[in-house]
């Protein structure tokens, strides 16, 4: 249903997007996570055929944006991330002006601004100015303004920004209940949003795909067993040295103060009581038993050892920061 | 064309939903009516003067009045122009509303046409409005219908002119006071560009009268429809709208 193949967009020097590819197929939900100037509203920005790309092409509904620009843009929905208002206009008459600009025919047109409004819930401020409008209602307005003239494809960005929480689950259950009949490309950088609504996740930093896959996959596949979090009852000085001298263990993280990377000759934290840590070690290599080994030939006490599931949080971190290691955050 | 329609319907709509179009309405209406006033005083004493040397009705209101009134109508449109198109581009952009527009199946060349009749709706109400003056003037007078017909349709194009220059500098910018101000002092340029004439050789007169917006007006507030005239402003406006595509489209490459 979506097709974007190489694309790259500089602004003067800066490249924003950079060499983008991904697919997208009909009725799926797809989340666009990233940080902020990751790149996500520039991608939606081509898609949606407000900009064209430096390089490469988009591919939305089976036509070209660039050079079937008016096709395309008949079959897309566009939610901006602020919601593109006319504050002197009133609800009804907004929705009705879009659906005249997206040819939405005379006859089916009143039909249609009654529809959308009763799907998004704004049927009680139609006749409200949109200036008047409450944060979560202008949200609404303008996700209906994007379905008002039923488009194959919808693309969101940061739908739920700036709701409430009661708002933020309607619209997700909304968005949810929008898959099937439309595909949808949603950009955000709240993490579990995505877990909760999308198929499938295309994370972006610094105009560059790190990852493409299901959220489930994502999570297992960055993480699963090969963290393990251990605690042990040791006199402090050197056990996460000690942890980190097993073989295959390619990181020791002090889990009392995240994300302290310890190398070998690092001096950990001083602390009577249990020491927690996180261990990371090589794909396919189980480290477990050589863990509780040396814990038990110290003589220390082994109180907890069991495997990390990352949330997507995480693996969104680690992907976005293995990608730049000169940037990656220290504590 | 629907949807130019559908965009010029917009426009004017939000002019009339804010207190843009009343105070323009209103102000206009009241100079207006100011220089009607003092025009039609003066009138009435030439035409009195005239009568007791015995010219005896020689008086002609289209002449004498009517004429100067609309060269002076041309004046204040130079100063309520900017004021109409300030805000066409330049707060979609600062809305963001702009992206509604960019991504819906409409041409830019629909947009743009839809703004630039939108607008000139507006101007046209206005003149509309000082109809009711020159109403009162067939009441009591007797004055010739066509010339009075030239001088609006003057007064139409060169604000057409206006409002076509006006929304190439709203496509500039998205601060609605730097469009209005550069608009304002663009038109200011336009008006006196022939001032520079009257030191200068002969060509160069010929040519800064030519591109003077006002030098074309003098004929349409005589009363006379110059093909000439009608051409300039056709084209002038055209190339306002030319421009605004322009701008339009190389924002889009910008990004």
């Amino acid at each position: 249903m979506i097709e974007v193949q190489h694309i790259t967009k500089h602004y003067g020097r800066v490249t924003a997007v950079d060499d983008v590819s991904f697919r997208v197929e009909r009725g799926e939900i797809l989340g666009f996570l990233g940080p902020n100037g990751a790149g996500k509203t520039t991608t939606m920005r081509i898609l949606t055929g407000y900009m064209p790309p430096s390089e490469g092409r988009a591919v939305v509904a089976g036509y070209d944006v660039f050079t079937h620009p008016i096709e395309a843009k008949r079959r897309t929905g566009y939610l901006p991330e602020t919601p593109p208002l006319y504050p002197e206009m009133t609800a009804r008459e907004y929705l009705d002006f879009v659906a005249k600009i997206k040819a939405v025919p005379a006859s089916e047109r009143k039909a249609r601004v009654d529809a959308v409004m009763e799907r998004t819930r704004i049927s009680d401020m139609a006749n409200r100015h949109c200036g008047k409008l409450s944060k979560g209602y202008r949200q609404r307005v303008g996700l209906a303004q994007a379905l008002i003239h039923n488009p194959d494809v919808l693309i969101l960005d940061e739908p739920t920004a700036g709701l409430d929480p009661k708002q933020i689950i309607e619209t997700r259950d909304l968005i949810r209940s929008l898959a099937g009949d439309h595909t949808i490309v949603l950009s955000t950088h709240i993490l579990p949003e995505v877990a909760q609504t999308c198929q499938r996740v295309v994370i972006i930093n610094k105009g560059r795909v790190v990852a493409v896959d299901t959220p489930e996959n994502l999570t297992a596949r960055l993480k699963g067993a090969a963290t393990l979090y251990i605690q042990v009852d040791a006199p402090g000085a050197d056990a996460g040295a000690a942890l980190a001298a097993v073989r295959g263990v390619t990181r020791v993280t002090s889990a009392d103060q995240p994300r302290a990377p310890l190398g070998p000759d690092a001096v950990p934290p001083v602390s009577s009581g249990p020491l927690a840590f996180e261990v990371e070690s090589e794909p396919d290599v189980d480290i477990r038993r050589d863990l509780a080994r040396i814990v038990v030939t110290r003589g220390w006490g082994l109180l907890e050892l069991r495997p990390v599931r990352m949330s997507l949080e995480d693996v969104f971190l680690q992907v976005t920061t293995e990608e730049v290691p000169e940037e990656a955050p220290r504590a | 064309m629907r949807n130019v329609l559908a965009i010029a319907e917009k426009e004017l709509r939000s002019y009339f939903a804010s207190p843009i179009a009343y105070i323009l309405i209103g102000l206009f209406s009241l100079l207006f009516g100011w220089f009607f006033y003092v025009y039609l005083m003066a009138f009435v004493q030439q035409s009195e003067q005239m009568m007791q040397m015995g010219g005896g009705g020689g008086a002609n209101v289209n002449q004498m009045m009517v004429r100067g009134l609309f060269q002076n109508t041309a004046v204040i449109i130079l100063f309520v122009m900017p004021m109409i198109t300030m805000r066409t581009y330049s707060e979609e952009k600062r809305s963001g509303t702009i992206e509604l527009l960019l991504t819906s199946p409409v041409t830019d060349l629909e947009i743009i046409i839809g703004k630039f009749i939108g607008a000139l709706g507006l101007y046209a109400a206005m003149l509309l409005v000082t109809m009711l003056y020159i109403l009162i003037l067939f009441k009591i007078g007797n004055p010739e219908w066509r010339p009075i017909g030239a001088g609006y349709l003057g007064l139409l194009l060169m604000g057409g002119c206006f409002l076509s220059t006006g929304l190439f500098i709203s496509s500039l910018t998205k601060n609605q006071i730097v469009a209005g101000f550069l608009t304002f002092a663009t038109f200011l340029m336009l008006w006196i560009i022939n001032w520079l004439g009257e030191s200068s050789s002969p060509t160069t007169r010929e040519v800064l009268n030519y591109l003077s917006i006002t030098e074309h007006f003098d004929d349409f507030a005589r009363g006379i429809i110059d093909t000439k005239h009608v051409v300039y402003y056709l084209s002038f406006i055209l190339f306002g709208l030319f421009l605004t595509a322009k701008s339009v489209d190389s924002e889009r490459w910008r990004g």
